[in-house]
C-alpha cells in the first residue's frame, strides 16, 4: 500500500510538470488555434539560458525571473518575425514552419550549450518543512510554483484589460479589431506568455531529468496528452489532465507495462482521447458551420 | 494547376527528342554505378530508397492533404519486417518487399482509420506521437527475441547473382543493389503515376481541396482517406525494407522522430503533390546533411529548419513548383495566357 501511494504521489509530482507544459500549449492554442510543436524545444532553450546565468554567478531566483522575462520576449519575437507572415496560411504550412522552428531551436541549443548532460540545481533545499513522507522538497516546490502560475494566469485573463482583449481577439478576431484591439499583437502576447510558462516548466523539470538539448521530447508528448485529455481550450483542464496523465503513467509503468513503454502510454492516450472524446474531458464541443 | 502547361503547338515533335533524352537518361543511369566508388553507389542507393519513402508520404500529405509526422514508423515497420524475415526465417531478400508492402498497408490502414476523425494539427500531433514512440516500442524487452532489442539486427548484403565488370569495376554487392533498388524504385514510381494521374488521383485532390464537394460528387470519403493512408504506408514500408537491405543493418535508434521529420522535409523541398519532386527531396535529405556536417555537428538540423521556413515563404510548391513555373515561362512567354 505504501509503495502504491508512493507511485501515486510521484505521479502527481510529474503530473504538475506535464500540466505546466500542457498549459503552455493551451495558451497558444487559445490565442492562435495552432499546436506548437516547437514548445518543448523552446522550453529547453530557456532552461539552458537559466543554467548559463546560474553558472555566471546569478542567484537562482534572479536567473529564474530573468529567464522568464527573456523567454517572454523571445516568444514574442518568434511570433512577430517568423509566424506572422503565415498567420493566415493553410494548416500544412503552419505545421511545417513549426517543425522548422523545432529543428532550428534544437540545433541552436546543441550548438551554443553543447550536447553533454548537465545537472540543474533545485531552488528548494532538502530537509525543510517541504520534505514529507511522499514528496521531495522539489516536488512540493514545483507544485506551488505551478499553482502560482495558474492562479496568476487566471487573474490576468479574468481581471486585466489586456487579458480581456486577448480573450476577445481569440474568440472573435473581426469584432475585436473593430473595437480597436490589435489582434495580431495579442497573438504575439499569447506566444510570449506560452514561452514564459514553458520556461518555468523547463526549469522545474530540469533538476529531475538532467539538462540536455532533447530533454523535453518525451515530456512534450505527455504535455500534449494532458492538454488533449483536459480539453485543449481549457487551462484548468490542462492542469487536471497533467495530474491524470502523471498518475496514470506512473501506475501503468510500475504495475502493468514496465518503464520502457512509457512513451507508448502517451501515444495511446492521445489516440484514444482524440478518437473517443475529441474535445477532452472539460473542453467545449466545437461546432463548425458548413 | 497540376496539369502540364504545354500549349498544343508544342506537342507535334517532342516525341523523337523525348525518346532520345529518355534513352540517354536510361543509359546514364545504367553505367552510373561503374563510374563511382562503392561508397558513392551506396549513397545513390539511399537516395532511391528515400525517394520511394518520400513518394509514399507525398501521396498522403501532398495529394490527399493529410499531414503525417509519423511516416518514420512505417519506414521502420517495413525495415524490421525485411530484417526479421531475412535474419530469422532465412527468406531471400527480394521476397521481403511484397510482404513489407502488405504489412505496412494493413498497419497504415489501421492508423488511417482513427485518423479519419482527426484533421490538420490533430493528425500531425497523433502521428508525431507515433513517431516519438517507435524507438521505445522496438526496444521493448518482450519482443527482443524478434527485433534484437537495442542492438538491432545485422544483415549481410546480397551477392550479385552473376559477375561481370565494366570500366574495370566489378559488380559488387552495392552495385548489384543499385540495379535492384533502381528497378524497384522505377516500379513504385510507375505505380504511383498510374494511380494518381487518373480518376483516383483526381479524387484524392478533390478530398484535399474540398471534402464536402468531393462527397457530393460521390467520393466515399472514409474509404478513400483510409485507403490512401494504407497505400502511402505501403510505399514507405517498401522503402523501409529496401533501406534495410541496402544498409544491411536495422536498429531502433535509426528510426527516431528525426527520420519522420526529414521525410516531410523531403516532401516539402521536392514539391507537394509532385511525383518527380520526390527525387529532388531525396537528393536533398541525403546530401545536404553531408555538406552541412562539415560546418558543425549541429548544423544540419538548423539548416533544414531555416530552409523549411524559407521554402514556405518563397516557394511553397518546392523545387518542382519552381521548375514548372520557369518552364511555363520558357515555353509560353506570357502572351497566350493574358487574353485581353
Amino acid at each position: 500500500m505504501e509503495a502504491f501511494l508512493h507511485q501515486i504521489f510521484a505521479g502527481l509530482a510529474n503530473g504538475c510538470i506535464y500540466g505546466s507544459v500542457a498549459l503552455a500549449l493551451v495558451m497558444i492554442y487559445q490565442s492562435t488555434h495552432h499546436i506548437n510543436f516547437a514548445q518543448g524545444e523552446m522550453a529547453t532553450f530557456s532552461t539552458f539560458m537559466a543554467w548559463a546565468m546560474i553558472q555566471a554567478g546569478l542567484p537562482y531566483w534572479g536567473a529564474f525571473f530573468a529567464t522568464v522575462a527573456a523567454s517572454f520576449i523571445l516568444g514574442l519575437l518568434i511570433q512577430r518575425l517568423i509566424l506572422r507572415p503565415v498567420e493566415k496560411a493553410p494548416v500544412l504550412t503552419n505545421v511545417i514552419v513549426f517543425i522548422g522552428l523545432l529543428l532550428i531551436v534544437n540545433a541552436m541549443t546543441g550548438w551554443i550549450f553543447d550536447h553533454t548532460l548537465k545537472s540543474f540545481p533545485s531552488p528548494f533545499p532538502k530537509g525543510t518543512w517541504m520534505t514529507t513522507n511522499f514528496f521531495t522538497a522539489h516536488d512540493v516546490g514545483s507544485l506551488i510554483v505551478m499553482l502560482v502560475v495558474v492562479l496568476s494566469l487566471f487573474g490576468f485573463f479574468r481581471y486585466t484589460p489586456v487579458g480581456l482583449a486577448m480573450r476577445a481577439a481569440a474568440q472573435n478576431p473581426d469584432s475585436a479589431r473593430l473595437v480597436g484591439i490589435r489582434v495580431s499583437w495579442m497573438l504575439g502576447l499569447g506566444w510570449g506568455l506560452a514561452a514564459a510558462i514553458g520556461a518555468v516548466a523547463g526549469m522545474m523539470v530540469a533538476p529531475i531529468v538532467f539538462l540536455d538539448p532533447n530533454m523535453m521530447a518525451g515530456i512534450l508528448l505527455y504535455g500534449f496528452a494532458a492538454a488533449l485529455l483536459g480539453g485543449i481550450d481549457n487551462p484548468w483542464g490542462a492542469v487536471v489532465g497533467g495530474f491524470v496523465v502523471g498518475v496514470l503513467e506512473n501506475l501503468l509503468g510500475a504495475y502493468v507495462i514496465g518503464t520502457e513503454l512509457k512513451l507508448t502510454v502517451a501515444l495511446v492516450l492521445i489516440v484514444v482521447t482524440l478518437t473517443l472524446k475529441p474535445n477532452g474531458l472539460f473542453g467545449k464541443a466545437v461546432v463548425t458551420r458548413v | 494547376m497540376y496539369e502540364s502547361l504545354g500549349d498544343p503547338h508544342m506537342k507535334k515533335s517532342p516525341n523523337k527528342w523525348m525518346w532520345v533524352a529518355a534513352a540517354a537518361l536510361a543509359v546514364g543511369l545504367l553505367i552510373l554505378p561503374f563510374l563511382f566508388k562503392n561508397y558513392r553507389v551506396f549513397q545513390f542507393n539511399l537516395v532511391m530508397v528515400y525517394a520511394v519513402a518520400i513518394l509514399g508520404l507525398n501521396i498522403l500529405t501532398g495529394f490527399n492533404g493529410q499531414i503525417s509526422l509519423g511516416h518514420g514508423a512505417f519506414y521502420a515497420f517495413g525495415a524490421y519486417t525485411a530484417a526479421v524475415m531475412m535474419d530469422k526465417m532465412g527468406a531471400p531478400y527480394w521476397t521481403t518487399l511484397p510482404v513489407a508492402a502488405l504489412f505496412c498497408f494493413v498497419f497504415g490502414f489501421l492508423v488511417g482509420f482513427p485518423a479519419l476523425r482527426l484533421a490538420g494539427h490533430y493528425l500531425a500531433l497523433a502521428t508525431f506521437a507515433l513517431a516519438v514512440a517507435v524507438p521505445q516500442l522496438l526496444k521493448y524487452k518482450k519482443i527482443e527475441g524478434l527485433t534484437g532489442g537495442v542492438q538491432g539486427i545485422v544483415l549481410s548484403k546480397p551477392e550479385a547473382p552473376f559477375s561481370f565488370s565494366l570500366f574495370g569495376q566489378p559488380l559488387s554487392p552495392d552495385r548489384w543493389l543499385y540495379f535492384f533498388t533502381l528497378a524497384v524504385a522505377a516500379l513504385m514510381f510507375l505505380i504511383a503515376y498510374n494511380l494518381l494521374r487518373g480518376r483516383v488521383g483526381r479524387a484524392l485532390i478533390a478530398v484535399r481541396d474540398h471534402p464536402i464537394a468531393a462527397t457530393a460528387m460521390g467520393i466515399n470519403l472514409p474509404v478513400f482517406k483510409s485507403l490512401t493512408f494504407g497505400v502511402s504506408a505501403a510505399f514507405t514500408g517498401v522503402a523501409g525494407a529496401l533501406g534495410a537491405i541496402v544498409v544491411a543493418y536495422v536498429s531502433p535508434d535509426s528510426f527516431t522522430v528525426t527520420l519522420s521529420i526529414f521525410l516531410l522535409v523531403g516532401v516539402v523541398v521536392g514539391g507537394l503533390a509532385s511525383i518527380p519532386g520526390a527525387i529532388f527531396g531525396a537528393i536533398f535529405i541525403q546530401y545536404v546533411p553531408n555538406i552541412a556536417d562539415e560546418l558543425s555537428k549541429s548544423a544540419p538540423a538548423a539548416i533544414y529548419g531555416v530552409l523549411l521556413i524559407a521554402l514556405m515563404y518563397l516557394m511553397p510548391m518546392g523545387v518542382m513548383g519552381m521548375v514548372k513555373k520557369l518552364w511555363a515561362r520558357v515555353v509560353a512567354p506570357a502572351a497566350p495566357l493574358k487574353d485581353a
